[in-house]
């Protein structure tokens, strides 16, 4: 299901966004990559020597490298418009929003180097808040690959996925995460890891952290369910309900604010359709600061053993939830009222069950009777109520044609 | 096209424009009386464009960077049958095709969304830049104002198509002088416009706006500058045909109240009948 955790496979995301854009020059005429400064940064490097006709250098000027590749696409161009993640989509949202998702462009954009695994460049080129601002916009699709492998299968699949796309990339170099064959399709979250207990949701680098976590778990004989949930938008609803239902607790990782990006998406979801303990591990509501990537996953809290506390946190929240002690607050509400159904159900099934022991006729005469009279008196009640709603209706209606009357006088008298 | 022509169609635009703005009681008024004259000469006598496709390979595209003034994008297109008349009695009202500002996609022969300024003015170049690199004829006209040359990404896009050698560009900047909260120069100057756009390595025509052989000529020009982008900086008079709307800031962006719609539409009405008697070389 994934590769093995100790492998020596080393690849940034970048690179496969490299290799992807690398075959896209082969395979789609259409497509042309945009640059703003940072060529070698963002591995287009050798695209740009291959096919410099169809490599556009836009200087560092964001705003413009987003527009310029909206106007490309309006020609029946494929854009791929690279930079930092901070700087497009976050100098470029306008852009990005109405010359992009708004006119429906077939804009794809890369942001580089997001993520606290920047490092050295410290808070200013962290980008956390980038899965957040793309997937507010209506019309966006954000894919957030796990390794390189599937970030190059993303940048091949946003070519063809018609509308916008935000690829976000990453620096660090980390070991292989997902296998080779694997297939990818967009919106559709792969299941990593097949568990009974918990289930952990993750995106990009975060994935790897959390395989690591379940294997760490299973030696506690706890099973854990592993979804690598690449694309943000359209979330994968289906994976996440049935996995809550399968395990009944999640966890979401994610190396971006807590507060926008997956953790929220999921604790959206899981809200709407099936109510379910969850624990966000990512970034909380703070900047990054300046460090190499692997102490900067240590200090905010971006680690395996993060995502074990978390899980530990998120199961102790599902056992209580089992207790009966823990959920009296609203039973204790809607006591009286459970009190008077069960009364008037008790009467009912004590007058039931001699009737069926002993169906003589007299009985069931009596029975009839009683029914009969309990339903005109329900009846009765009834027609008062509608009758007394009838007379509030058609009062408000003599109120409302009154008031509206000279309005519309005036209004003719004008014309 | 003969000018007596395109000032009679100019003039019955500006009365659509003020009926149009009328209806929908929201909208921008000096603007696009200020370009009625573009607007006609382009679609009438310049462009490569066919209503019936509007998405023909081979057209001329047309940006509006200044996207507050689209009613005139809007009538002209509408006269030139690129959609139904009836869609302009409902601009700017719930379900309609023509939204306040332009929309692409959905709205036959508009090329680009846009409101936010500068926006149009990067997609036409990213769009002059793709055609040429293909070798193909089509060319890329952009119309824009000056009050939207106080965002910086504008000049961001004016530097990458003086750079790239642009000149199947050509951008029409309605060079009226105002902005929301006054004048142009007294906000904050735009001036010396055409100096700038030449140290950016563009080709400037500065014209009187309203001048139809000048816009004519001007556009024909720019066609045969080459390894330069052009600027027609075309100076015009906001809310342009109605005396009380002429060069006042606070026409631009307020819609005609009835008295005021009539009156607007007597004046043009009376203009129309000067022009028809007037003799035209």
């Amino acid at each position: 299901m994934h590769a093995p955790l100790d492998n020596e496979n080393k690849k940034a995301l970048r690179d496969g966004f490299g290799e992807g854009m690398m075959v896209l020059g082969e395979t789609n005429q259409k497509v042309v990559a945009l640059c703003a400064d940072l060529t070698g940064s963002d591995r287009l490097t050798k695209f740009q020597a291959q096919w410099p006709h169809r490599f556009v250098e836009v200087g560092v000027a964001e705003q413009n490298l987003a527009g310029i590749g909206a106007g490309m696409a309006r020609v029946g161009k494929i854009p791929f418009t690279a930079s930092f993640a901070v700087f497009h989509p976050g100098r470029s949202w306008d852009q990005i929003r109405v010359s992009g998702c708004y006119s429906k462009n077939n804009l794809k954009i890369y942001g580089g180097h997001a993520g606290i695994t920047v490092g050295e460049d410290g808070a200013t080129h962290q980008a956390l808040e980038d899965v957040g601002i793309m997937r507010v916009l209506p019309n966006m699709t954000v894919i957030c690959p796990a390794d390189a492998t599937q970030m190059k299968k993303a940048t091949i699949a946003a070519a063809t996925h018609p509308g916008p796309v935000y690829l976000r990339g990453g620096r660090e170099k980390q070991p292989q995460t997902t296998l080779e064959d694997a297939d990818f399709v967009i919106g559709k979250a792969e299941k990593l890891r097949h568990g009974k207990h918990v289930t952990i949701i993750a995106f990009g680098v975060m994935v790897r952290e959390a395989l690591l976590a379940a294997a760490a778990l299973e030696k506690r004989k706890i099973s854990a369910l592993v979804l690598n949930m690449h694309t943000i938008k359209p979330l994968d609803v289906n994976a996440i309900i049935d996995a809550a239902h399968e395990t009944g607790a999640i966890v979401t990782a994610e190396e971006h604010q807590v507060n926008c990006g997956l953790g929220s998406a999921v604790a959206e979801v899981l809200a709407e359709h099936i109510p379910t303990p969850q624990v966000r591990v990512g970034v909380k509501d703070t900047f990054g600061e300046s460090g190499t990537a692997a102490s900067l996953m240590d200090k905010y809290g971006l680690r395996a053993v993060d995502i074990v506390a978390a899980v530990e946190h998120v199961l102790e929240r599902k056992r209580k939830n089992k207790l009966p002690s823990i959920t009296p607050a609203t039973k204790n509400a809607r006591k009286p009222m459970k009190k008077k159904r069960k009364k008037t159900k008790k009467t009912v099934k004590r007058a039931r069950k001699p009737a069926k022991k002993k169906p003589s006729r007299k009985a069931k005469k009596s029975k009839k009777r009683e029914k009969s009279s309990r339903n005109a008196r329900k009846k009765a009640a009834k027609k008062r109520a509608r009758k007394a709603v009838k007379i509030r209706k058609t009062k408000k209606h003599v109120k409302r044609k009154k008031a509206r009357k000279p309005a519309k006088r005036n209004v003719r008298k004008k014309r | 096209m003969k000018n007596k022509e395109l000032a009679l169609i100019a003039n019955n635009a500006r009365q659509e424009c003020i009926k149009t703005l009328f209806l929908s009681k929201s909208g921008h008024t000096a603007g696009p009386l200020g370009m009625a004259d573009v607007f006609t000469v382009l679609y009438y006598d310049h462009l490569r464009v066919d209503p019936m496709n509007p998405e023909w390979e081979g057209r001329d595209y047309v940006f509006l960077s200044n996207g507050h003034i689209c009613v005139i994008w809007y009538v002209t297109l509408a006269n030139r049958g690129f959609f139904e008349k009836t869609h302009l009695w409902s601009f700017r009202k719930v379900n309609s095709l023509l939204q306040g500002h332009p929309h692409s996609g959905p709205i036959p022969g508009v090329e680009n969304s846009g409101g936010p300024l500068a926006q149009g003015l990067s997609q036409a170049v990213g769009a002059a830049l793709a055609l040429k690199r293909d070798g193909k004829r089509n060319r890329v006209y952009c119309c824009c104002s000056d009050g939207e040359h106080q965002e910086g990404q504008a000049w961001e896009a004016a530097m990458f198509a003086g750079n790239n050698k642009l000149d199947n560009l050509t951008f029409i900047m309605d060079r009226n002088f105002i902005q929301i909260d006054g004048f142009t120069e007294d906000v904050m100057p735009l001036e010396p416009l055409a100096a700038k756009f030449q140290a950016f390595n563009w080709h400037v025509i500065t014209i009187d706006g309203h001048n139809l052989k000048q816009i004519k000529k001007a556009l024909k020009k720019a066609e045969k500058i080459k390894g330069k982008p052009t600027i027609i900086l075309a100076k015009t008079i906001p809310g342009k045909g109605v005396k009380e709307m002429e060069n006042q800031p606070k026409w631009h962006g307020m819609p005609p109240n009835e008295e005021q719609a009539s009156r607007a539409l007597q004046e043009l009405t009376s203009e129309r009948q000067q022009l028809e008697k007037r003799r035209w070389v």
